[in-house]
């Protein structure tokens, strides 16, 4: 990729998805991730961010896989980070319910306190 | 325009726009509910880059297990009958000088760096029996491992989950 593209050439290059396309795409799904991690106060919302984080990883894996090394090793990590995934979202859900019971709201910036 | 490209585009349309619709959303029910179409995009970008089985994966683990997960959660510790469903944001202006830093540079690098594309990677057939081939022989022990991870994990969230006496 080249900075000065005509328009004649953005056209084209629009018109033949590679893996410049899917990149770009898992580059915003995880900016967008990490701006739902960042701002949102429901502890529920920030984990819905980490999902998004995770699945913009596993595009990257996948389209590198696919485009570059032509061999399934790309695909083998992403199942573990799916694995890792399904384990993650367990154990948050877990904690927050928990929260939830002893502080009455799962807001982020209102837990600061370990103990009652 | 070939029916790959307009399928690509359809996708990344599905998945980037209610992507936008979590993480922008003022409700956190419609944040849950577009995590779905989310899901189901990135599964079809799956499909378009050669891996059926992580995209069948996909549908399974995330929408059929975390997307019900997540749900159960929002509407365990939400007030659902009091319409009090909204989720404030906070931090505002710094996330989103940070996230703009950080997308610029991601975005840059992707466009800039020269990857070595080798023409002889025309796809993959029968990924299925394939992946079941490494984890069971170059990726033994990362399987294994995943696995005790993943029992040990859920173990503990049934004991933190459970309500004490």
């Amino acid at each position: 990729m080249e900075y000065g593209m005509t328009i004649a050439q953005i056209l084209q290059w629009l018109q033949a998805p590679g893996l410049n396309h899917f990149l770009l795409i898992s580059g915003v799904l995880f900016s967008l991730g990490v701006f739902a991690i960042l701002t949102r106060r429901n502890a529920i919302m920030v984990l819905m961010g980490i999902e998004l984080v995770l699945n913009a990883a596993n595009i990257n894996f996948l389209a590198f896989s696919r485009f570059t090394t032509g061999t399934l090793d790309g695909q083998v990590i992403a199942i573990f980070v799916i694995i890792l995934a399904a384990a993650e979202a367990a154990i948050a859900l877990a904690i927050v319910l928990n929260i939830y019971q002893n502080f009455n709201s799962v807001n982020v910036d209102e837990i600061n306190r370990l103990k009652d | 325009m070939d029916l790959y490209t307009i399928a690509f585009y359809l996708f990344a349309f599905i998945t980037l726009g209610s992507a936008s619709i979590v993480v922008f959303s003022k409700n956190i029910l419609y944040s849950g509910f577009s995590l779905l179409f989310t899901f189901f995009g990135v599964a079809g970008l799956y499909v378009l880059l050669m891996a059926d089985f992580i995209a069948i994966t996909q549908l399974m683990i995330y929408v059929g297990g975390i997307l019900v997960l997540v749900l159960f959660g929002i509407m365990l510790t939400t007030k659902v009958i009091n319409v009090d469903m909204r989720s404030g944001t906070f931090q505002t202006l710094p996330a989103v000088l940070v996230v703009a830093a950080l997308a610029g540079t991601l975005i840059g690098i992707f466009w800039t760096t020269d990857w070595r594309i080798s023409p002889e990677a025309a796809g993959f057939e029968k990924t299925a029996s394939k992946i079941g081939e490494m984890l069971l022989s170059s990726y033994l022990l990362p399987f294994e491992v995943a696995s005790v991870v993943l029992l040990v994990a859920l173990v503990g969230a049934a004991m933190i989950a459970r309500r004490e006496k």
